[in-house]
Parts: C-alpha cells; sequence; structure tokens
C-alpha cells in the first residue's frame, strides 16, 4: 500500500430485500449469532471503523439499529446505491464492503484482500470461484470508484458484478473457493448450517510445508511456513494449487503430516508439517 | 540393520559384511544401476532426491516385512541421492539367508516394494536437454503408482496388510 492510500472503513451491506429467503437474511442465526453480528464483528477486526449499509426503511430494525448505519440516498437501488453512498458519506476514505450473507467469510480472506489492495485502482476483489468473474461484495471500493459508479449508474448500470468487470479493479484468486458463497434461499441456509457445524471454521494455524522433486520446481522453493485455515490437506492442496498450479492432481499424490503417510481427511493442527508426495521414482 | 541413504558411492563390500551369519547359506544382491536409456529417450545423467524422513521408516518397515515374510537372516538397502552419472549405482539390496530360495525371493521383494513405496524421485536429463521427473510428467502413472485411495499408505500387496509387522519407528 502507498503512503498516500485513503484510509479503509467497513461497510456491511445488509439492506438487501432477501426475497428469496422470504425473511431477513440480516438476522439469520449461525452458531448462536446473527449475520449482521458476525460480519460486523470479523470487519471489526480488519479495519478502524465499520458501518452498515441500510435502506432508509430498515432505520428502526433492532439488530442495525445499534449499530453506526449509512444510509442508502436513494430507495430501491440494490448494492451499489448503498456503496456509492458510503463514498459519499466519506469522499477520502476506501470502503471494505462485505455482504452479510457469508456464513463462511473469515479473517485469512480480508486480510489477504487488505494485504494485497493496490488503491491506485478503482477497487481490489476476489475473482470468483465459480465463473471467475469480480465478487463486488467482498471488495475494497477506493474514492475513486465514486465518479465511475456515478456515471456507471447514470447510463442505466445497476450491477456492482459488471461495473468492476469493465473497470480498472484489481482481482485476486481465493484461497478459499468457499469463502465467499452467499446464502439466498431457506434451503442453503440449512446447508451452510449443516456445513458449519460439521467443519466450523477454524481459526488460522501456522503449518510448515516441505516441497519435493517436480511440486519443489513448481512451488519455486522447497519449504515454506504458512499461516492458513485449512483444515485438512485436501483443503491445503486446494488452496496451495491456486497459488502455484501445481500439475499433479491430488488422485496422483499421497500426504504425509509430520512425517508419516496422513488421510487427505486427517485434521490439521498448529505446527504441523505437511508434505505433498509425488509419484515415487526409486531403484 | 536400518534402510539408509548415501551422497557417495555405495560401499558394497562393507554392506554385504553387514549380512554375515553363520546360519547363511548365502547371499543375494541386487545392483540397480544409471542407464543410458529410458521410455525412447536418450539419458546422459539422474538426480535422486528422497522425503528422507518418511523414507527411512518406510525403507525400514520394507526390511522388517522380508524379514517377517521370508525365512532369511538379514536384509539391507542402500540409495544414492544427488547426482549420478550413466552406470553409476543407484540402489543396492543384499540379503543373507540358509538357501538361495528365499534370498532371491526377499531380495526381489524388497527392491519391488522401494520402488513403489518409498519416497524418492529421479529426475532424468536426456541428450535433447530436455528433463523430467520420472512417472510426474507424461501421466506415465501405472496401476501400481495409483495413488487414488484416500488412505495414504495404500500399499501394492494388500494381502500383507493384515500382518502385525514389529515396529521399525
Amino acid at each position: 500500500m502507498s503512503s498516500t492510500a485513503a484510509p479503509i472503513y467497513g461497510l456491511i451491506l445488509a439492506g438487501g430485500a432477501s426475497s428469496r429467503m422470504r425473511r431477513d437474511k440480516a438476522v439469520l442465526v449461525y452458531q448462536g449469532k446473527n449475520q449482521l453480528d458476525r460480519a460486523f464483528e470479523l470487519v471489526s477486526r480488519h479495519v478502524a471503523k465499520v458501518f452498515v449499509s441500510v435502506r432508509s426503511s430498515q432505520l428502526t430494525e433492532p439488530t442495525r439499529a445499534q449499530k453506526p448505519l449509512i444510509v442508502d440516498s436513494v430507495e430501491g437501488g440494490g448494492p451499489i446505491v448503498g456503496i456509492r453512498s458510503a463514498l459519499a458519506a466519506y469522499p477520502d476514505v476506501a470502503w471494505l464492503v462485505v455482504a452479510c450473507d457469508l456464513p463462511f467469510l473469515a479473517d485469512p480472506a480480508l486480510k489477504h484482500l487488505l494485504a494485497e489492495r493496490n488503491p491506485g485502482m478503482l477497487a481490489t476483489a476476489y475473482a470468483s470461484a465459480h465463473d471467475g468473474l469480480p465478487e463486488p461484495l467482498c471488495a475494497i471500493w477506493e474514492p475513486a470508484a465514486a465518479s465511475a459508479l456515478a456515471a456507471y449508474q447514470s447510463n442505466g448500470g445497476q450491477c456492482p458484478r459488471k461495473f468492476l468487470s469493465s473497470h480498472s479493479v484489481l482481482l485476486l484468486e481465493p484461497r478459499d473457493r468457499h469463502a465467499l458463497d452467499n446464502i439466498n434461499t431457506p434451503e442453503e441456509y440449512q446447508q451452510a448450517l449443516d456445513a458449519l457445524d460439521s467443519n466450523p471454521p477454524t481459526n488460522p494455524i501456522q503449518l510448515k510445508i516441505q516441497y519435493f522433486a517436480l511440486m519443489r520446481e513448481q512451488a519455486g522453493r522447497s519449504e515454506e511456513t504458512l499461516e492458513t485455515s485449512a483444515a485438512t490437506p485436501a483443503d491445503l492442496l486446494s488452496e496451495l494449487n491456486a497459488r502455484y498450479g501445481f500439475t499433479l492432481s491430488r488422485e496422483q499424490l499421497k500426504v504425509a503430516v509430520n512425517s508419516e503417510f496422513a488421510d487427505w481427511s486427517r485434521r490439521l493442527s498448529a505446527g504441523d508439517a505437511v508434505v505433498f508426495i509425488p509419484p515415487v521414482a526409486g531403484g | 540393520m536400518r534402510f539408509r541413504f548415501t551422497e557417495a558411492a555405495i560401499d558394497t563390500v562393507a554392506a554385504r559384511r553387514e549380512l554375515l551369519d553363520r546360519g547363511a547359506g548365502g547371499y543375494v544382491s541386487f545392483e540397480g544401476w544409471v542407464r543410458d536409456h529410458n521410455e525412447g529417450q536418450e539419458v546422459t545423467r539422474l538426480e535422486y532426491e528422497a522425503f528422507q524422513a518418511l523414507a527411512l521408516k518406510e525403507g525400514d518397515r520394507i526390511l522388517a516385512e522380508a524379514l517377517q515374510l521370508f525365512p532369511i537372516k538379514h536384509a539391507l538397502c542402500i540409495h544414492r541421492v544427488g547426482s549420478l552419472d550413466l552406470t553409476d549405482m543407484a540402489v543396492w539390496v543384499g540379503v543373507s539367508a540358509a538357501h538361495r530360495g528365499e534370498g532371491f525371493d526377499a531380495c526381489r521383494f524388497i527392491i519391488d516394494e522401494v520402488k513403489h513405496r518409498v519416497p524418492i524421485w529421479k529426475k532424468e536429463h536426456y541428450r535433447s536437454g530436455d528433463s523430467g521427473w520420472v512417472n510426474c510428467e507424461r501421466c506415465a502413472v501405472t496401476p501400481r503408482h495409483a495413488h487414488g485411495r484416500d488412505h495414504g499408505h495404500d500399499h501394492a500387496h494388500e494381502p500383507l496388510e493384515h500382518l502385525v509387522l514389529p515396529g521399525s519407528e
């Protein structure tokens, strides 16, 4: 980040109509906490100030009312209006914009986004793990985006994703392909509850990874210490694959943890030493 | 007697001496050498690399299995790492036994298992200037190398897995 980069505030988008969910998404509860509180606390760990973006009709809704709010300047405009309202309220601030309906979003994804931020672009965003398009609702929007967004909307544009696709934006590869999965229907909510129950987001742990042979050459290093929220060697391999593009598939590899063969579904612990084992060729 | 690696030439005279036993009627050894061709390519030299912390354990397990499976006296295997030239010895296996049949069988068993289970990798350098990691670059994954199952320890010889083997760690 350059020294002239704008400071960053957080903006939790909670103004959606939740029409497909048929109830207010902000108050859906995961692990004993509603989505809005979860997102608010998550973003608060990374930036100095956090606001909740709301429509004027939501001002008195109790979950939102107790938080610093930025009210949409016009009604019915969707997330792009929420983002523009924040940029207008604090013109010299960049915004870490996060939708409240991302139950799998955790600290590593925000940390990575902030570390990689390019304030010279209009935004720094993740590419969707599903279609490669920019994810506007877990992204850093720079002050310079304000005028470009105004022009885009005055030409009839309403989609922040299409906006980012057609402007100068730094796109990052997600390390965790499910971190930005959002929840729109009661079925998806139930699936997310089940997933969080069986596989709760883990706190980041430090792992030591050693690379051998072809993987050493493709990673460009023989070892590294890594902070990751990967829960298993299978997750870790996906994360590293996104970074290094290993040519060997998981089916061709074995994995060792602490110098012993291990299952791909083994739970990783802080300090574990992990080695992926390409097809061997001794003798 | 432990599986081991060496960066220097394998001293087969000293290694053979470790196998001596008054009850042994003979000794069988296998030497793997660096040859000048593989899969149609002209090879000029090889590099071996090993994940030694695990390779030493897996190599010891193979030697222990051989001693369980065959009525032999002693078994040993030494593998080179680093850069090797044509005709250099890459691996040596030695077995002493009361009778030659078991010695030959155990020696064959050990080299086969080492090739398929111990985390050692071989990079071939070719006359063309090209190079490649054997079994990794051309999808030349034979069924015996198939790493598809979830369990990391999928030996090619399932019938042995019920055996309780002496701890070798």
